[in-house]
C-alpha cells in the first residue's frame, strides 16, 4: 500500500501538474469570458510558447530568461492575431463552427511546429534543475516548485491587472455586456484581442515552464483537453472555480494513474463526466437560467 | 425562372417537386447503380467508404446539423457499431439480426448520453461527448476478453441470409442499399412532427418550449437517431476494414465527421453527402498534390493534417455554409438567371450571443 512518503510524493506531483493545468485554463477562461469562444487550440498555444522559448534560447546562446519573455511575447502576437484577423469574422455563427475552427487551428500549429522544429522530442535548459529537501528523505523537484510559484505570481498579477488598472476594468467590462461596453467608449475589438494575447502568453509560460517534465514535441498540447476538463470540473467562466478544478484533477490524476493503472490519462474525464451529470454547471456556478 | 404549379395534394408532400431535381438525383442514382460495371475493384471499395462516411455524417447531421448539438465523439458510435456487430457475427447470429441489435444497442447508448447531456448546452456537451469518446476508446482496449484489445479484432466475413457477399461489388451494393435507405429516411424524418421538433430545438430551445416541445426529450430522440444511425455506419465500416482496432475510433475519426458535416454545410442531408465526398477525394487528389510539390513541401510529415485545416479555416471564414452553400448559390444564379445579384445571398450582421444568460 501507499507510504506516507509515497502520498506526499505524489501529491506534490499532482499539485505541480494541477498549477501547470491552471495557468492554461486561465487562458481558456479570459477568452471563454472574453469572446465566449472556447478555444480548443489552447493546448497547441502552450506547444508553441515551449518551442519559441527553445527557439529564442538557442539563438541567444541558452540564457533563459529573456529568450522565456521574448517567447512568450512572440506567442502572445501570434494569439493577438489569429483574433483579430479570423476569429473577429466569425462572432455570431454557430457554436459547432467555432469550435471546429478553433480545432483546426490547433491541427495547422501542430503541422507547422512539426515542420519547423522537427517532430522528435526536444528539451530545453532551464535554471529549475536542482532539489529542494522538505524533510529527513523527501526531495522535491525544483521545476515542480517553479510551476506552483509561477501560477501563484501569475495569479496575483492577473488578479491585480483586473482590478486596478483601466484595461483590466475594461475587460470586465466588455466581459459583462459587449453592447453597453460600446457605447461607453471602450475599444471593444481591440480588448477581446489583446485578451487572446494574455491568454496565448499564459499557457506559452505555463508551455516553457512545463518543459523540463514533459519534453518538447508537438503532441504536448494534448494537456490543454485535461486543462479543459479541469476548467469544467471547477466551473467554467470563474477562474478561482477553474484553477480550484485543475488543482483538483492534477492531485488525483497521479492517484488513479499508481491505484488503477487500467485507466492510465483518462482519469480528468472521468472525474469531469461524473461532475458534469451531477452538478451540470460545475463546482462554483456561473451561468443562470432565463426566466420565460 | 421554373414557377412551380401544384395541381394535385400530392404534389405538396412529393420528394423532389422541380424537373431538374429528379434529373439530378436520378442520375446519381443511375451512376451508383452502375458504378461497378465500369470501376476497378479499388475504387469501387473507395466508392464504398464514401457512401459508409455518408452515413455516418447523416447521423451527425441529425444531431449537430439538425438538433444543434455538437457532438465530438460521434466515433464512438462507429466504435461501438462496429464491434458489436462484429462480436455478434463471430459468434454466429445472422447479418439481419446482429444489424437490428446493433442498431438498438448504438441507439439506447446514445439516448443515455443525451439523456445526460439534454441539461448541458454548447461547450460543455461538446468536451462531455469527446469525454465519452476517450472513455469509450479506453473500454474498448482495455476489455480484452471480449474485443481482444489492442492486439485487434478479425471481422467475421460479410454474410446475409447465409449467401457469403465477399466480393467488392456484393459489398458496394449492400453499403448502397443502406445508403438511400438512410438518405430516404433521414428526408422523411423532418417531415414528421419529430424531425420538425428537432429544428425548433435547434433554431431557439426557448421559443420551443413555449410551443409546447419537450425539449429534453427531443433532445434524447435526436441522439437515439444519430447514434443508431452513425452505429449502422460503423457496421458497414467494420466489413470495410475487416480488422478491428480501438485507436481507429479516436479523436481524430471525431474530427473527421465533424470535418464532414461543416465544410459539407451544418443543417441540410445533402452537405453530409457532399462533405463524405471531399473527405474522400482530399487524400486522393493530395497525393497526386504531392507529386507535382517540391520535394522539400511535398515530403513533409505534417502537410495532410495543415492542408485539412487550412481547408476547414477558409471554409469556416469565406462560406460558413459550407459546400451546401456554394452549391445553392449556383443552383440560385442559373435558375433566376440574369438576376442574380451578389447581395441576394448577403450575410446578415450578426451578434454575440452569450450563453451564460441562458
Amino acid at each position: 500500500m501507499l507510504s506516507f512518503n509515497d502520498v506526499v510524493h505524489l501529491a506534490i506531483t499532482g499539485l505541480a501538474q494541477g498549477c501547470a493545468y491552471g495557468l492554461i485554463a486561465l487562458g481558456f477562461v479570459l477568452i471563454y469570458k472574453a469572446t465566449e469562444v472556447v478555444n480548443f487550440a489552447h493546448g497547441e498555444f502552450m506547444m508553441l510558447g515551449a518551442f519559441t522559448v527553445l527557439a529564442w534560447s538557442e539563438a541567444m546562446g541558452g540564457s533563459f530568461w529573456p529568450a522565456f519573455v521574448l517567447g512568450c511575447l512572440t506567442v502572445g502576437v501570434v494569439g493577438y492575431l489569429i483574433d483579430a484577423q479570423i476569429m473577429r469574422r466569425i462572432i455570431g455563427q454557430s457554436a459547432a463552427s467555432i469550435f471546429i475552427l478553433t480545432v483546426a487551428f490547433g491541427f495547422i500549429f501542430r503541422s507547422l511546429a512539426g515542420m519547423i522544429w522537427g517532430w522528435n522530442t526536444l528539451s530545453l535548459n532551464t535554471p529549475f534543475d536542482g532539489q529542494l529537501a522538505l524533510g529527513a528523505n523527501l526531495v522535491v523537484n525544483m521545476d515542480r516548485v517553479a510551476i506552483v510559484g509561477a501560477t501563484v505570481i501569475l495569479c496575483a498579477v492577473l488578479y491585480l491587472f483586473f482590478s486596478r488598472t483601466r484595461y483590466g476594468i475594461a475587460m470586465q467590462a466588455a466581459s459583462q455586456n459587449q453592447l453597453a461596453a460600446y457605447y461607453m467608449g471602450i475599444p471593444v475589438k481591440r480588448l477581446v484581442s489583446i485578451t487572446w494575447a494574455i491568454g496565448a502568453m499564459i499557457a506559452a509560460a505555463a508551455g516553457a515552464l512545463m518543459a523540463p517534465i514533459t519534453q518538447i514535441d508537438t503532441t504536448i498540447g494534448f494537456l490543454g483537453i485535461k486543462a479543459l476538463a479541469g476548467a469544467i470540473v471547477g466551473g467554467f467562466g470563474s477562474i478561482p472555480g477553474a484553477l480550484l478544478g485543475c488543482l483538483l484533477i492534477g492531485v488525483i490524476e497521479p492517484f488513479a494513474d499508481y491505484l488503477v493503472p487500467e485507466i492510465k490519462g483518462v482519469s480528468p474525464y472521468i472525474v469531469m463526466l461524473i461532475v458534469l451529470f451531477v452538478r451540470p454547471e460545475g463546482l462554483v456556478p456561473q451561468t443562470f437560467q432565463k426566466k420565460v | 425562372m421554373q414557377v412551380l404549379f401544384k395541381t394535385r395534394y400530392e404534389d405538396d408532400i412529393r420528394f423532389l417537386a422541380k424537373t431538374g431535381e429528379k434529373v439530378r438525383v436520378g442520375l446519381v442514382v443511375a451512376f451508383l447503380l452502375a458504378a461497378p460495371l465500369f470501376l476497378q475493384t479499388y475504387y469501387l471499395g473507395e466508392l464504398g467508404l464514401l457512401l459508409v462516411y455518408a452515413i455516418a455524417g447523416i447521423g451527425l447531421m441529425i444531431l449537430t446539423g439538425h438538433t444543434g448539438q455538437v457532438s465530438f465523439g460521434h466515433a464512438a458510435f462507429l466504435g461501438i457499431g462496429a464491434y458489436c456487430h462484429s462480436i455478434l457475427m463471430s459468434h454466429g447470429v445472422p447479418f439481419t439480426v446482429s444489424v437490428v441489435v446493433t442498431m438498438t444497442l448504438s441507439g439506447l447508448v446514445g439516448m443515455a448520453l443525451g439523456r445526460s447531456a439534454s441539461k448541458m448546452h454548447g461547450f460543455y456537451l461538446a468536451i462531455a461527448t469527446l469525454a465519452f469518446l476517450m472513455l469509450v476508446e479506453t473500454l474498448l482496449g482495455e476489455w480484452e476478453s471480449v474485443t481482444n484489445g489492442y492486439a485487434g479484432f478479425a471481422v467475421p466475413g460479410l454474410k446475409i441470409f447465409g449467401i457469403s457477399l465477399g466480393k467488392a461489388w456484393q459489398q458496394y451494393y449492400v453499403d448502397l442499399f443502406f445508403t438511400l435507405l438512410v438518405v430516404w429516411g433521414a428526408s422523411n424524418l423532418f417531415r414528421t412532427p419529430v424531425g420538425r421538433s428537432f429544428l425548433a430545438v435547434r433554431d431557439s430551445e426557448l421559443s420551443a418550449r413555449s410551443l409546447g416541445v419537450n425539449v429534453e426529450w427531443v433532445k434524447i430522440q435526436s441522439f437515439g437517431i444519430s447514434a443508431a444511425i452513425t452505429g449502422l455506419a460503423g457496421i458497414l465500416l467494420a466489413h470495410h476494414l475487416s480488422y478491428l482496432a480501438p485507436d481507429v475510433f479516436g479523436v481524430l475519426e471525431s474530427l473527421k465527421l465533424m470535418l464532414m458535416i461543416v465544410v459539407g454545410g451544418l443543417g441540410s442531408i445533402l452537405g453530409a453527402i457532399f462533405g463524405a465526398i471531399l473527405i474522400s477525394l482530399l487524400p486522393v487528389a493530395l497525393s497526386f498534390l504531392k507529386d507535382y510539390l517540391p520535394a522539400s513541401i511535398g515530403q513533409q510529415a505534417g502537410l495532410e493534417p495543415l492542408l485539412f485545416g487550412l481547408i476547414i479555416v477558409l471554409f469556416i471564414v469565406f462560406e460558413p455554409q459550407g459546400i451546401y452553400g456554394r452549391w445553392m448559390k449556383i443552383r440560385f444564379f442559373f435558375e433566376t438567371f440574369p438576376y442574380y445579384r451578389k447581395s441576394s445571398f448577403v450575410r446578415q450582421k450578426s451578434y454575440l450571443k452569450t450563453e451564460r444568460m441562458r
